[in-house]
């Protein structure tokens, strides 16, 4: 039972994580917070299910194909709901203009793909075990983004240029770094990591529209709490936040165990509002 | 308060006009109409009446969370849920002995209170987002224990919604029971949003720093109205569910949550009239073709895009004609500082504002160092310097918006408690900003109003229910307001949105709301920036008469002439040390002052 609920858990918190670092790349970028993030997850297993398993496209390409649609979902994302807005007055028009471009994405979701979840195609045809790919597939997945992150931030002038950007908007500006260009580019890659989260974890959490309020939610989860634009914050948290509710889920039931992971939250929250990894806050200007 | 008489006191109201009728004239409109309904529309439309009414039970009370404390409340749906189970389960009695449906609304309503400042508490400490996908989550919480705990909620089989005994019974019955709540909740929000209550939530929403300095308590406003949107939200709930007849957790999608959110933001923040019609609109509007039904969320979301990106001021803006008139070009704010005396009509005592061996660092930057200051009452003291010499420090410490590292400032010998900055407005210490910090889409009046908030009697619920208490408040600020306009000048732009004024009238209207407090030492940050000469000469002589009446005023400039015009004592600082003191006379000739700082 044990081993059901840390692979189970792990699973579930790297998919967590992932949209963390989806939130967390876009925040870096422009700091907006995104209600898109958890629309990405579930528009990776739904498209993934449509490509692969609907349409027969192959398993790179169909992958490929999921990894453009999420990267244009980004930048439409930066276009439509964030670009207009950042100069607004009023700073909090993003909540409103990022829900807004979710919702319709949600929407249109449930209608053009139906309100039933699906299932989503195996992507490796070997047998199943007790370690299987469901489990991790979304380990894998956060790995390869953790790194990659990591490698790209160190090693390239593209990767220098965005946490330059992060840090601090005015004076990389100063230094003639093109910003919008970094902020789309910044938002092409959130759309990426936010569909290959939900493409990773199709097998566990379906291709279901509803995945997207769920997702927007426990994705945040490990956000508030590692720290904003903290990458690996989100990951530790992510973890925790999957084998938490696995664990309550096991020792509870299912009706509590939502109830206690949003307690926890609330609670940790409320008495850390900077999150648990302690990076100090910053208003946005 | 004689003076004050003459100023026809009248309570501003709905809209913020004090032209009463044609600001609550749509209302009656909606009253008669709701009223009649029953006479023009049949069977199925009156579901959809019925179902307006309910939906604005809920929406009026999310108004005053979203509308006017600014708060991202996106999650609503969970208190309709609540409530919904609440009644039906307490009305079906198969958990319980079977409750009446009357007390099973009560306490559901009740429930709905306790839950709606459950999840309304983070918003005391959390930032927009966060608050956002606090109530997201809450949301998705409670579907989901809605399904799950079977014996009770039925799980995803559902109960029974109560039916309410005649007279009610009836599809019309019930549908003048919903529309009476419905009209009695439109009544209650809109007493509170013409209080000190409602202009004080907007104050926290558009201008939070203002609202500090005017002594508005975050905790203590949000409360109560987390508490009432909750109770509402979860009435809202029990009727909702005798209208389904049954309900299942799918009845409760987080659809209706943006259903209710964006009826408010497409009516307009900061109105009643505004979401009401929006609620209206956003139900009828999928009943108009069938197609819409099932596309109806997504042109919400639609809706909202559009809204934001391009009206954010919602149909309450469209509708604000009055405000859309041009202004008068080329007008001068003519102060009467006549006019003090009648506003300080009390007798004032002495007193002094003291600061000793003041240290504040920034990191390693020595803003203020080892300094020590006497304000008196019935002055007016200037303090100079370049950029940087820590004048502004100055004034944020003694308001309590930066904690000093030694040093206390003293009142009347009393030291002030590091920052509480809400307890100087108490204490009668007022100040302005260097950038005037305005509720833009809130009239001048109330802006100036805002001011005065804490010298309110009546309590939050007074204020709900209309009671004498809050009409009293009400007659005091309103006259007081308009003497405090007239002072500084701007009495004929009592009415006019205060985004609209020019940077030199916000100033005043600044100064108007600081007078509210009747203040014994008054902080002015750079006054005069951005005004012309003549506006200096004016703003001059009307420090002069509020200092005349006991006042100690504190004016941090960069203008000499004010300065040596008005000041009795000046001090000149230096990288946040004393560099002179006394006279303006002495300051002038003092050679270190005229070398550093005002050039020979």
């Amino acid at each position: 039972m044990i081993e059901s609920i840390v692979s189970t858990g792990v699973a579930i918190g790297c998919i967590y994580a992932l949209i963390g670092i989806t939130y967390n790349v876009m925040f870096s970028a422009s700091r907006v917070f995104s209600f898109t993030a958890g629309t990405l997850g579930m528009l990776g297993g739904v498209l993934g299910a449509l490509f692969i398993a609907q349409m027969g496209v192959p398993l790179i390409a169909g992958f490929l194909l999921v990894l453009a649609a999420g990267a244009v979902f980004g930048i439409v994302t930066e276009i439509v709901a964030v670009r207009p807005v950042l100069k607004s007055l009023d700073q909090h028009l993003y909540v409103l203009s990022t829900l807004a471009l979710a919702l319709m994405v949600q929407q249109f979701t449930a209608i053009e793909w139906g309100t039933e979840s699906r299932p989503f195609p195996r992507l490796f045809d070997i047998a199943r075990s007790d370690f299987d790919q469901e489990f991790w597939l979304p380990m894998l997945a956060c790995a390869a983004v953790i790194i990659g992150l990591e490698l790209l931030y160190r090693f390239t002038l593209v990767g220098r240029a965005f946490l330059a950007i992060s840090e601090d908007n005015y004076a990389a500006r100063a230094l003639g770094l093109p910003e919008r260009g970094l902020r789309m580019a910044s938002f092409a890659l959130a759309g990426m990591i936010g569909a290959l989260a939900g493409f990773a974890g199709g097998e566990m959490l379906l291709a279901f529209f509803g995945n997207a309020p769920i997702l927007t939610f426990y994705g945040f989860v490990p956000v508030a709490l590692g720290g904003m634009g903290n990458n690996r914050g989100a990951v530790v948290a992510g973890l925790l936040l999957g084998l938490f509710q696995q664990a309550a889920n096991f020792l509870v039931g299912g009706i509590f165990a939502s109830v206690a992971v949003f307690t926890v939250f609330i609670i940790v929250l409320l008495a850390r509002p900077e999150g648990l990894a302690g990076a100090s806050l910053q208003r946005r200007v | 308060m004689d003076a004050a008489a003459k100023l026809r006191p009248r309570r501003a109201n709905v809209l913020g006009s004090t032209s009463t009728f044609s600001a609550t004239l749509p209302l009656l409109v909606l009253l008669l109409v709701g009223l009649g309904f029953p006479l023009f529309g049949g069977g199925y439309w009156g579901v959809i009446a019925t179902r307006a009414c309910v939906y604005w039970v809920l929406v009026s009370g999310l108004n005053l969370v979203v509308g006017f404390a600014g708060q991202i409340a996106i999650g609503w749906v969970a208190l309709l849920t609540l409530g919904a189970y609440t009644t039906s389960v307490l009305a079906a009695g198969n958990v319980t002995p079977a409750f009446p449906p009357y007390l099973a609304l009560a306490i559901a309503a009740t429930v709905g209170a306790v839950f709606g400042l459950i999840i309304g508490l983070p918003a005391l400490r959390l930032r927009t987002f966060y608050f956002a996908i606090t109530t997201l989550g809450f949301a998705t919480i409670v579907t989901q224990v809605a399904l799950a705990w079977q014996s009770v909620t039925g799980g995803g089989v559902g109960v029974p919604g109560p039916i309410f005994p005649e007279p009610f019974s009836s599809q019309w019955g019930f549908y003048y029971f919903c529309f009476g709540l419905a009209a009695i909740c439109t009544w209650m929000t809109a007493n509170l949003a013409a209080s000190r209550f409602g202009r004080a939530l907007t104050a926290i929403r558009d201008a939070e720093v203002a609202a500090e300095a005017s002594g508005i308590s975050k905790p203590a406003l949000l409360v109560p109205v987390f508490l009432f949107s909750g109770a509402v939200a979860a009435a809202a709930g029990g009727l909702f569910a005798s209208l389904q007849s049954y309900i299942t957790p799918d009845a409760f999608t987080l659809d209706l949550s943006v259903l209710f959110f964006i009826a408010i933001l497409i009516g307009g923040r900061g109105s009643i009239l505004g979401p009401l019609l929006g609620t209206i609109l956003l139900t009828v509007l999928p009943e108009l073709a069938a197609p819409l039904v099932a596309w109806s969320t997504f042109l919400y979301a639609v809706l909202l895009l559009v809204i934001v990106l391009a009206i954010p001021g919602g149909i309450a803006e469209l509708l604000d004609f009055k405000n859309r008139r041009p202004l008068a070009s080329g007008r001068a704010i003519i102060p009467q500082p006549n006019l003090i005396k009648q506003l300080f009509d009390e007798p004032r005592e002495a007193g002094t504002l003291t600061i000793e061996r003041l240290a504040m660092n920034f990191g390693g930057v020595k803003a203020i160092d080892d300094l020590d200051l006497e304000i008196r009452r019935g002055q007016v003291h200037g303090l100079i310097g370049p950029n940087g010499s820590g004048k502004t420090t100055i004034l944020n410490v003694i308001s309590g918006y930066y904690a000093q590292q030694h040093g206390a400032v003293r009142l009347n010998g009393t030291a002030l408690q590091i920052l509480a900055r809400r307890q100087r407005a108490r204490m009668r210490i007022a100040r302005t900003f260097q950038t005037p910090r305005i509720v833009g889409s809130a009239s001048v009046l109330q802006n100036v109003m805002i001011g005065g908030t804490v010298d309110g009697k009546g309590t939050f619920v007074e204020s709900l229910l209309s009671l004498p208490r809050h009409r009293r408040d009400e007659d005091i600020l309103h006259a007081t307001a308009m003497l405090a306009l007239a002072t500084v000048g701007l009495d004929r732009l009592a009415q006019v949105r205060a985004n609209r004024l020019q940077h030199s009238e916000l100033r005043f209207t600044e100064i108007a709301r600081a007078l509210m407090l009747r203040p014994a030492f008054l902080l002015l940050d750079e006054p005069a920036a951005g005004l012309t000469t003549e506006e200096i000469e004016r703003l001059g002589a009307l420090l002069l008469a509020i200092a005349q009446v006991g006042t100690g005023v504190l004016v941090v400039e960069h203008h000499p002439d004010l300065i040596f015009d008005i000041c009795h004592h000046v001090t000149v600082l230096n990288l946040g040390r004393l560099l002179a003191a006394g006279t303006p006379a002495e300051i002038r000739s003092h050679r270190e002052v005229v070398n550093a700082y005002l050039g020979g």
